[in-house]
């Protein structure tokens, strides 16, 4: 593991890695997220309560589970940093957080949309939504805390510590906002509780999860390549990276001016 | 001994110094010098262990000085930009509060000595706060004579200091020097005659 | 032994010498407490039913204004530097300076709860309830806000960053002692709320030392 892992701790390594992976992210990220989508939305049977307004779970329950998903993960890319003192594991965790919070705030956004027709109201202190919103502001706290910090490498160590912290709470805040809500709402139906869900419902939302998880993985990627590029411009091998893709994208040009010369 | 091995350092993700390897053998001097923001700081951090470097060792006798911390501290003395004072205690608290924390036991005589030494009796029992800069200083600088240690790590020594100051602190390090300790010292100045015979590390300013 | 001692001695030391920062939390503690029967209503019902929260979240908020003052001085003195050179084992520092924050900022606050409680119209059950959770929640405050601490201490405009990075972390806290007290009002039993936070402090207890001196540590990079 240590062996195999160690060289994606330098920094060169990691970014050819993204680049590696970057097309195959977006390609599962299309795919499944057409599939998903066209499926839910346009196939699926129509829900027998909430008829189609149901149809926003394709979009809110994949964007609720990869934001807690994508703040584990940050916090394991925290945990590596700290104990093998990799640069590039704070990278990816910096390269992550605002992604996930992106998430947290999509599922916030469709769950109050949801809401409205269901409660009448465009947001209510269900358990779900408040935990979804004092997760949004544990990303918003790692996201300031690193912005804080003029020396990037030690933002990254002290936004470690943050995630880390966060992520024991993520558990207990779950627990105490359910345990909050019975008691204050007891009455409040929960939108989740549906007993079970019908397989030609459940399909599309799975292909979508993975369709989510792939876009994570790729808009990570990118912004995991423009940390280490931003982060390492003087280093000798940036340069010469810069230096070869001027040097394409020269030919490119001087290419395609050629064959519009020829066509003329 | 004092050793270090490919440090390499960056601040802000510029590389202040990159597989830089020095040797500081015991008996000597070395005076660090750069232009402001070489990494003059960071290299006596690293030193100390205050900071870790990116990459690189620091060996004390030929140990590891992250392995063998409290071997290290023990011998080593350690003056930076800050004092170390506290403002709101006196002088007297702030240097038995730093002998226990260090272990070192004097007794009261010789801290007093010290103190006459360093031109603080009668403002023993004034808080800190309420010192000039320079007398601030002479303060944190009364420890070198308390702690017996071998390494000296002195972080721009003469700032604040009156000329008597420089020359008595000059001549401690001499005198220092002399019985085989070590000493890493930054300054602005130059070292004059009094400081004794030194070595000369150039750290330049890269960007 | 005895070094841990001195560094608990040196702050209570410190702590007396500088009692306006010790008293300013607790008189703006005093004061948002005031500003909710003028701005919600001074009627007693609703005082009862509110009170708690009030009482717990006026605590949180004053806590924040304190806290700062656990590692400032010894960070922009470089008596922390000093700390880490002695050899001394950093997560046991810390410990021992939380326990001494703890001492003079809360404690005071305990003092105060008797007044908050007349002010907000709390029953007696209410009250012991409140007292109970105060004990066992606000060392919980001091080290976990400790850790925040530790990370903000060297950056200029630490303040606000340090209520953000907070304020989520404590709401389990809050919703706990909250709902014990309310359980008190309804004469119902509120062992298992108690026993939450205690299992909480348990385990910042256990980890939190570590990570304040691990934050330090970043901080003096």
């Amino acid at each position: 593991m240590w062996k195999w892992l160690h060289p994606y701790a330098k920094t060169e390594r990691a970014y050819q890695l993204c680049l590696t992976l970057q097309p195959w992210f977006w390609a599962g990220a299309l795919l499944c997220l057409s599939i998903g989508t066209v499926w839910g939305l346009a196939f699926a049977p129509q829900d027998y309560q909430q008829g189609d307004s149901f149809r926003i779970i394709y979009i809110h329950v994949p964007s609720a589970i990869l934001s807690m998903g994508t703040y584990v993960a940050m916090a394991i890319a925290a945990l590596v940093g700290m104990v093998w003192q990799w640069r590039t594991a704070y990278m990816s965790m910096i390269a992550m957080a605002p992604i996930g919070a992106v998430m947290t705030f999509i599922a916030l956004f469709t769950g109050a949309a949801w809401g409205k027709p269901m409660w009448g109201a465009w947001w209510v202190w269900d358990a779900r939504l408040t935990s979804e919103l004092i997760l949004l502001f544990l990303y918003m706290g790692v996201i300031a805390l690193y912005g804080a910090f003029e020396d990037k490498q030690q933002a990254g160590k002290a936004a470690g510590v943050m995630a880390l912290v966060g992520v024991v709470n993520i558990p207990i805040i779950h627990y105490s906002v359910e345990w909050w809500n019975t008691l204050h709402q007891g009455a409040t139906i929960s939108k989740f509780d549906n007993p079970s869900i019908a397989p030609e419902m459940l399909w599309p939302l799975l292909i979508n999860l993975l369709g989510f998880a792939f876009f994570i993985g790729a808009v990570t990627t990118v912004r995991l390549r423009n940390e280490i590029v931003l982060r390492e411009m003087h280093r000798p091998w940036v340069q010469t990276l810069a230096e070869q893709q001027l040097a394409n994208s020269q030919q490119k040009r001087a290419a395609s001016q050629k064959s519009m010369k020829e066509g003329n | 001994m004092l050793e270090a091995c490919g440090l390499t350092c960056s601040k802000r993700d510029r590389t202040l110094f990159e597989g830089l390897s020095l040797v500081i053998n015991a008996g000597e001097l070395l005076y660090l010098r750069g232009p402001n923001g070489a990494g003059k700081t960071s290299l006596l951090r690293i030193l100390t262990g205050l900071s870790e470097p990116e990459l690189g060792t620091v060996l004390y006798n030929g140990i590891d000085i992250s392995k063998d911390k409290s071997g290290y501290y023990q011998a080593l003395f350690y003056l930076g930009h800050k004092s170390g004072t506290n403002g709101s205690l006196s002088a007297l608290d702030n240097l038995s509060f730093w002998l226990a924390q260090h272990k070192v036991s004097v007794d009261v005589n010789a801290l007093y000595d010290v103190l006459e030494k360093v031109g603080l009796v009668g403002l023993e029992d004034v808080p800190v706060r309420y010192l000039s800069a320079g007398q601030q200083r002479r303060v944190a600088l009364s420890r070198l004579w308390l702690k017996p240690a071998k390494v000296w790590i002195l972080d721009e020594p003469f700032t604040a200091l009156d000329v008597k100051g420089i020359h008595m602190l000059e001549l401690s390090m001499k005198d220092h020097v002399a019985k085989g300790g070590l000493i890493v010292t930054t300054s602005h100045q130059p070292l004059s005659e009094s400081a004794g015979k030194h070595r000369v590390f150039d750290l330049e300013y890269r960007f | 032994m005895s070094l841990y001692h001195g560094i608990f001695k040196r702050d209570m030391q410190i702590a007396f010498k500088q009692k306006a920062e010790l008293v300013q939390p607790l008189m703006f503690l005093l004061m948002v407490v005031t500003l909710f029967p003028l701005g919600v209503s001074p009627s007693p019902d609703t005082l009862q039913r509110i009170g708690p929260g009030v009482i717990w979240i006026a605590a949180i908020l004053s806590s924040l204004m304190a806290m700062e003052r656990l590692f400032r001085d010894d960070f922009q003195d470089g008596s922390l530097e000093q700390y880490i050179l002695s050899g001394m084992a950093l997560p046991a520092v810390s410990a021992v300076k939380v326990a001494a924050h703890w001492l003079v900022s809360f404690v005071p606050l305990l003092l105060l709860s008797p007044l908050l409680a007349m002010f907000l119209n709390l029953t007696v059950d209410m009250y012991v309830a409140l007292v109970l959770t105060l004990l066992l929640g606000t060392p919980l405050l001091s080290l976990i806000g400790a850790i925040a601490v530790g990370l903000t201490v060297g950056l200029q405009k630490g303040g606000v960053l340090l209520a953000l990075l907070l304020i989520p972390v404590f709401i389990p806290l809050l919703i706990f002692a909250t709902s014990a007290v309310d359980s008190a009002a309804l004469q119902l039993p509120y062992h298992a709320q108690l026993a939450i936070i205690a299992a909480m402090l348990l385990l910042a207890t256990a980890l939190a030392p570590f990570a304040i001196a691990y934050s330090l540590k970043v901080s003096q990079n």
